[in-house]
């Protein structure tokens, strides 16, 4: 653990000299996830033709709308991971076998990648944080102490979104490719995760239905933290769930890790 | 250092025949067959040694490699290196060992081979100073000064060659794993590798196992060689030893000052070649005092030398003889 620490601020210079040579590619990326904002020029839309109430009561319009959607851009940049597409490519092409001959276990590894990419997502987030400051500053919290648990949040959603491309990346030691199966999650946390639509306009069974899976606590829930839905208790309550959730899906990673790593075939020469 | 008993690599293969047909049945109903990549082998390597695998493609020489370096597990048996279980892949394991593979490679695309080697110091945490030196030392044997700060995408298929053994060996491992370092390399390069490699072995004491379809590297750094067809190990032993066990001949190669009839040279022995200027014999190794003796006297030779046949030679006719003995046997 010690000899790990002490690699950690090489392996992240390495890491962000490796991100910023893929400068053009991750902009090239970053239009891709814009859908935020086309929700959030729909959701306008929807909220001048007739009011919006969400299940808590919460009335949302153009700004509300715009908060949100806002947020929700940061923290998609913030917390995304590519475990699971770098796994399948590297377990496929028997390019895996380099990594496991290194004395750092992969997933901190791949970890490593993702934590030192993070300055250039910063720098892609930041102007979004502006504008979110100067346009909707009246729905952001004034407490302190919920700006102080909204950091843990961030930690825990980037926790939950690594964890679950690692568990799903793995099962491509048991099947051909897990890549299918990433996009069946990934269509699942679009909806389920606040991302096309504010979990508070679902209806009450969907809703419920959202609480239970971890994609709310990957993107929603720091974006409701920040937009001001809850109180200090409530939101760390729904935190200590999210932690859970990263436990829980560490376990499932590591679990399915070593019995699979005892499959991999290191195809080639 | 090495200890290998009764290992046994299976892989259960999915197994299909082409056609659309085939690919619909199969959506439903799998059949399996299972692959013995490696059958059962045992062998012994002591440290410093210097050992090549050598064996037809799909013998399982890789296979045993990966075992080895601790990447695959085992079926069943046992292997150890240097006390170490490899599929634990203890850290202490992985420090002292690397698999260079041909194929493959660590260096980071984008980025210089200088990265990597500062990446590898940190995660096998080498000391700095530690580390200047012995990086001093492999760029200056492998002549790489010109190259390792120049990103990995935009050298040549020897510098990154080179760089990657630099990389591997940035650890100092005391167990270095060759697979096929020197494919594709063009023969200069194929001759600092081995070159190199051979100085490691002999400055470091580390342990050398290599698999290569080159003769010329596993004559050049193997005394000793085990084979391996079908899984099965066929021989363990010296590299001379095996060439007179399978071809216990002599090439005698005659630089002539005229050309000489075919007839005047069969009964000297098996004609290889026979040109305007040269001759060469392939002669059973009792009788080569007396050719030579008998050549002198009667043909026109200007220069003559003594040979082992090719090792590609003798390595194919040791495959063949296998697969002789095992369609007799089937």
């Amino acid at each position: 653990m010690t000899r790990t620490l002490r690699a950690l601020p090489t392996l992240l210079r390495i890491g962000l000299a490796e991100a910023i040579a893929y400068r053009a590619e991750m902009l090239v990326w970053v239009l891709s996830t814009t859908m935020p904002f086309v929700m959030w020029v729909m959701w306008n839309a929807v909220s001048q033709a007739a009011p919006v109430v969400g299940q808590s009561g919460k009335a949302y319009g153009a700004g509300a709308f715009g908060a949100y959607f806002l947020s929700i851009f940061m923290v998609r940049q913030i917390v995304a991971s590519w475990a699971s597409w770098e796994m399948n490519f590297e377990v496929r092409q028997g390019t895996l076998a380099m990594r496991l001959l290194r004395p750092i276990h992969p997933i901190i590894s791949y970890a490593m990648g993702h934590v030192a990419a993070l300055p250039l997502r910063f720098f892609i987030a930041a102007p979004c944080a502006v504008a979110l400051v100067l346009t909707s500053s009246d729905t952001l919290p004034k407490d302190w102490r919920i700006w102080a648990l909204w950091v843990p949040c961030m930690v825990g959603a980037w926790l939950v979104a690594f964890l679950s491309n690692i568990a799903v990346g793995t099962l491509c030691f048991f099947m051909e490719s897990s890549l299918k199966v990433m996009e069946v999650w990934l269509v699942c946390l679009m909806v389920f995760s606040g991302y096309l639509i504010p979990l508070d306009l679902f209806p009450p069974v969907l809703r419920a239905v959202a609480d239970v899976l971890p994609f709310r606590y990957q993107i929603g829930l720091p974006v409701e933290v920040m937009t001001g839905h809850y109180t200090v208790a409530e939101a760390a309550r729904l935190i200590g769930i999210q932690w859970a959730w990263a436990f829980a899906l560490l376990v499932i990673a590591l679990a399915s890790w070593r019995a699979g790593v005892k499959r991999f075939q290191a195809f080639g020469g | 250092m090495i200890s290998v008993r009764g290992l046994k690599k299976h892989y259960r293969v999915h197994k299909r025949p082409p056609g659309l047909k085939a690919a619909l049945k199969s959506l439903f109903k799998r059949e399996y067959t299972t692959v013995p990549a490696v059958d059962g082998i045992d062998f012994e390597i002591k440290p410093g040694e210097r050992v090549g695998f050598l064996g037809p493609n799909g013998a399982g020489k890789t296979t045993t490699l990966k075992v080895l370096a601790g990447l695959l597990y085992p079926s069943e048996g046992e292997v150890r290196v240097d006390g170490h279980v490899p599929q634990k892949r203890d850290v202490e394991f992985l420090k002292k060992i690397m698999l260079v593979m041909g194929q493959k490679q660590q260096l980071l695309w984008d980025l210089p081979p200088a990265d990597t080697f500062e990446l590898n110091r940190a995660i096998y945490d080498v000391p700095k100073d530690e580390m200047k030196k012995r990086v001093d030392s492999l760029i200056e044997l492998l002549q790489i000064g010109d190259v390792v700060n120049k990103p990995t995408r935009q050298l040549s298929l020897g510098e990154r060659m080179k760089c990657e053994l630099a990389a591997a060996l940035v650890h100092g491992p005391k167990v270095l794993f060759l697979d096929e370092p020197t494919i594709g390399l063009d023969v200069s390069m194929q001759v600092v590798m081995r070159d190199f490699i051979r100085t490691y072995n002999q400055q470091f004491g580390a342990t050398l196992i290599l698999t290569s379809h080159y003769m010329d590297d596993v004559a050049a750094l193997c005394p000793r060689v085990i084979v391996i067809d079908k899984g099965r190990l066929s021989y363990d032993g010296g590299l001379a030893e095996l060439v007179q066990r399978v071809r216990p001949e002599k090439r005698v190669a005659f630089r002539l000052s005229a050309p000489v009839p075919l007839a005047q040279l069969e009964p000297l022995g098996k004609v290889v070649k026979n040109d305007a200027a040269e001759a060469v014999l392939q002669v059973p190794m009792d009788q080569v005092n007396a050719v030579v003796g008998k050549a002198l006297a009667s043909l026109p030779v200007k220069d003559l030398t003594v040979e082992n046949p090719p090792l590609e030679e003798v390595m194919s006719e040791l495959f063949s003889r296998s697969r002789a003995a095992e369609g007799k046997a089937a």
